[in-house]
């Protein structure tokens, strides 16, 4: 983890059912992480550009990420919670290490790049994600 | 029970499989408009043709490249549909196959009894997936008594189909706990739920498949 030469980072992967979503989400993660060096990709919207998810779409993401430190996965609604958690029950679909976070897509997605950018461990990042659900805002 | 239905002891080869995967592809191509109309009323109006693009798949894939055994035919339906679906539908259906493919082995004939075990597995897997349990008005509703009825004592095809109706037809009252649906509340109740609706297609077809 402490290596001088080049850090294995986390990489992030944002799902959700708008790929315009997704997109917007991920330029404004790294935006707002003063243009952090760990690796995120967006995967959003179907791979014929209508809403919805897509497994294929994720698992390339998945995979572009992939710097052998883990991948991040934060997700919108419904069907990107289940496409993720059927893609790791398959076992071999994603790159090792690849974790589903239980966190707010936009709050998270920030709280992630953020903390992965630092050089933490994939546990670390679902931490700091999951903990963007402790930030009442009202 | 009808004479040309499998016995206990009578055993299912990978044709069966084919055979059934290919009824299934037919009768949600025939049934795509029925489902996307239940589907626009408490869903987002998309069921009918996600599936119809799903099991199409299936059967072109099967025909280009036909499994090896029972097992293996289930899991390449499965992960078809995982990817081709797009909606909550794709990652259930392709568990349910994939999970239920998987408890089969690699064994080339099997029996009835254990083909309901290995839909046990899938059903278990769906459940678990979604965390729905039965009354919530999903798929899982006319999945479960279809295995009941197929692991039953009496145990046959066209006994699990009618019980896969019959959950389906039940879901009319029911209050959506899960998925958009869910989000109507009250408004849900009336109508019957897409995905049992489809999920009772997908059981009928074992029926044509023994025929």
């Amino acid at each position: 983890m402490t290596d001088e030469g080049e850090k294995k980072l986390v990489g992030i992967v944002l799902v959700s059912h708008s790929a315009a979503v997704a997109d917007s989400v991920a330029e404004m993660a790294k935006g707002l992480s003063g243009g952090g060096s760990a690796p995120v990709r967006a995967a959003g919207g179907t791979a014929d550009g209508g809403f919805g998810t897509s497994p294929e779409l994720i698992a390339e993401a998945a995979h572009a990420v992939d710097r052998g430190a883990g991948v991040a996965v934060l997700v919108d609604l419904g069907s990107a919670v289940l496409a993720v958690k059927a893609l790791l029950a398959e076992g071999d679909e994603l790159p090792e290490g690849t974790r589903l976070v239980d966190a707010p897509l936009v709050e998270g997605a920030v709280a992630a790049l953020v903390t992965a950018s630092t050089g933490a461990d994939v546990d670390g990042v679902l931490q700091a994600a999951s903990e963007a659900y402790d930030y009442r805002k009202v | 029970m009808s004479s040309s239905e499998p016995a206990v002891d009578d055993t299912l080869d990978t044709p069966f499989f084919l055979r059934w995967l290919t009824a299934a592809a037919t009768s949600v191509s025939r049934e795509a408009t029925r489902l996307t109309d239940l589907d626009s009323a408490i869903g987002d109006a998309d069921h009918g043709t996600n599936m119809q693009r799903g099991f199409a798949a299936v059967a072109e894939a099967l025909e280009k490249e036909p499994p090896g055994s029972p097992g293996a035919t289930l899991i390449l339906a499965g992960r078809q549909l995982i990817s081709k679906v797009g909606g909550a539908s794709g990652p259930l259906y392709g568990t349910l196959l994939r999970r239920a493919g998987k408890a089969l082995g690699d064994a080339e004939q099997i029996t009835p009894q254990q083909l309901a075990d290995a839909l046990r597995a899938g059903v278990d897997a769906v459940a678990q997936l979604g965390g729905a349990a039965p009354g919530d008005k999903t798929m899982l509703d006319a999945l479960l008594p279809a295995v009941e009825a197929l692991g039953g004592a009496t145990g046959s095809f066209a006994a699990a189909g009618e019980a896969a109706e019959k959950g389906a037809l039940a879901t009319v009252p029911m209050l959506a706990r899960k998925g958009r649906a869910s989000y109507l509340g009250e408004r849900s109740v009336g109508h019957q739920d897409p995905g049992a609706t489809s999920s009772a297609l997908l059981i009928a077809a074992l029926a044509e498949a023994a025929r």
